[in-house]
């Protein structure tokens, strides 16, 4: 056993989940409203979408990007629950709340958002004053020489974990998922969250231009969502691989067992 | 085979966990929490923003070819009828309240005023934009005309459209009742205002959402609380629906 996650790193990891699920499920429930996608400073529906949910008259869902099309009837577009058809785009277990209403789904959202952001911040300024960014997360410059880092893609790809004192640091792959995450995904959604208010747009149009416009700004902020639910299915996927109990101990005791070295096990 | 087991259990966990999200936040105490953040993240925006800013401005060429029409389109009542039919000219605009000079302006009236043309962004609460070009009078030049009551906290807006028998009404608070950009609209893209954008005369309040930009406005009211009018919560979407009053996000 030993000690690994500092108090600091272990609260925010679990605020956050909770923070981020209720961002993705009412966010959700706030695309529906709309479930268009446009770039540029306007868009609505008599401008052309670049990504767009639909249900057709005769009944099925389809999901549509750019020039591609997919029937995604029972999934997206067109559901089921208990037993009546709906059209919206995403369907009730993904949403929040899990009958449509707009105003909830916004309340909600507020409330994911301001959870993040506060506890975001402070675990940001926390670990730049305690050096974890620097200690833990920024890789060595050996970690990500060409040739390290294929190996640690090699590695992945054959699920050949860490072992040993090694499994308790992060690998190379892993610190520059989670310095992704820190430093560019959720400033982005943060970001161009602010950017879709009009009150920010007044005072803060640094925002607007940098995304290119109050649609494009939205748009962003999907696709970091969707960026952010990839992470999040790769995470539990990487957890369930190196031994769940093991790993979620670890980021709620701090208490980790080091997986043994190879040739020690039976 | 104990891999098995445990996913098992972490899935149950993380289902269980999920499904109770809802229930947690639907109990009296989160859902009292959640509404309170409205006036939290205006005063938060307040904070860091500047109170005068200007909403952006666009060109000419960068508004949207089609505008959306949303909510109201129209006003179904013979009155309505006959005021379109005779070019609004009867139309009254009543400014009462905790005013010391109440008033009762026709759509000339207003016309004879100063007035402001601007090219704005319109953001609906769903999530779509539209840009247009809006002239009308100063909303602040009304009220220094009826010159308000020092204790007005509130500006509430009377409209002619209803859904059912509910008749429309929003308010906004004097910071935005002040600003330079907030204005009643009386033409838009160079026409005079189309009924579906509320004819002949509506409001823009362009650091809020769409929903605050009240249309067919037939009264302006001072007010210092709306605790008392209508379903209490100051616009005809926050009772009906419960959207948040601060529509600044």
């Amino acid at each position: 056993m030993v000690r690994r996650h500092r108090a600091s790193t272990r609260a925010w990891h679990w605020l956050n989940v909770v923070a981020v699920f209720t961002l993705l499920m009412s966010g959700m429930t706030i695309f529906n409203a709309h479930p268009r996608l446009y770039w540029g400073q306007y868009g609505a529906n008599p401008d052309q979408p670049w990504l767009r949910i639909y249900a057709t008259r005769g009944g099925e869902g389809f999901l549509r990007v750019g020039p591609l099309e997919v029937e995604t009837t029972g999934v997206l577009g067109v559901w089921e629950k208990d037993g009546r058809t709906q059209t919206r785009a995403f369907p009730h277990w993904m949403t929040l709340p899990s009958n449509y209403s707009l105003a909830e789904g916004r309340k909600y959202h507020f409330l994911g958002a301001w959870l993040l952001a506060i506890a975001g911040t402070l675990y940001l300024l926390w670990s730049l004053a305690n050096r974890h960014v620097w200690r833990d997360l920024l890789p060595r410059r050996n970690e990500i020489a060409p040739r390290h880092l294929w190996q640690d893609v090699k590695d992945h790809a054959r699920l050949r974990l860490p072992r040993g004192e090694a499994a308790a640091r992060y690998n190379p792959l892993q610190k520059l998922a989670y310095l992704s995450v820190l430093f560019v995904i959720l400033p982005v959604m943060v970001l161009t969250g602010l950017g879709m208010s009009p009150m920010m747009n007044a005072s803060w149009g640094w925002i607007l231009d940098l995304f290119g416009g109050r649609q494009s700004a939205r748009s962003v902020h999907f696709i970091a969502a969707c960026l952010l639910v990839a992470f999040i299915v790769v995470h539990l996927v990487m957890v369930v691989i190196a031994g769940p109990v093991n790993e979620i101990r670890s980021m709620i005791t701090g208490r980790f067992r080091l997986p043994p070295e190879k040739g020690d096990t039976p | 085979m104990i891999i098995g087991r445990r996913k098992l259990i972490a899935g149950l966990g993380a289902g269980i966990a999920l499904g109770g999200c809802q229930k947690i936040l639907e109990t009296e105490p989160a859902d009292r929490l959640a509404s309170s953040l409205d006036l939290f993240t205006r005063d938060a925006q307040r904070l860091v923003t500047d109170r005068n800013a200007l909403a952006r401005e666009y060109a000419p060429e960068e508004r949207s070819p089609e505008f959306r029409a949303n909510g109201s389109r129209t006003v179904d009542t013979p009155e309505y009828r006959r005021h379109l039919a005779n070019g609004f000219a009867d139309w009254r605009l009543s400014v009462g309240g905790m005013v010391a000079r109440p008033l009762s302006l026709s759509i000339a009236d207003l016309q004879q005023m100063p007035a402001r043309t601007q090219i704005t962004r319109h953001d609906c609460v769903e999530g779509w934009s539209a840009i247009g070009q809006w002239t009308g009078t100063p909303l602040s030049h009304l009220l220094q005309l009826a010159r308000i009551n020092g204790r007005a906290r509130y500006v509430l807006f009377r409209c002619a459209d209803s859904f059912g028998d509910t008749p429309y009404y929003e308010s906004i608070d004097m910071i935005e009742a002040m600003h330079p950009q907030t204005i009643m609209a009386w033409r838009m893209n160079g026409q005079p205002l189309p009924e579906r954008h509320g004819a002949p005369l509506r409001l823009r309040v362009e650091r809020q959402l769409g929903y605050k930009h009240a249309k067919y406005v037939t009264g302006i009211e001072v007010i210092e609380d709306f605790r008392s009018i209508a379903g209490g919560k100051g616009g005809f979407w926050e009772d009906r629906a419960g959207y948040q009053w601060w529509a600044g996000i």
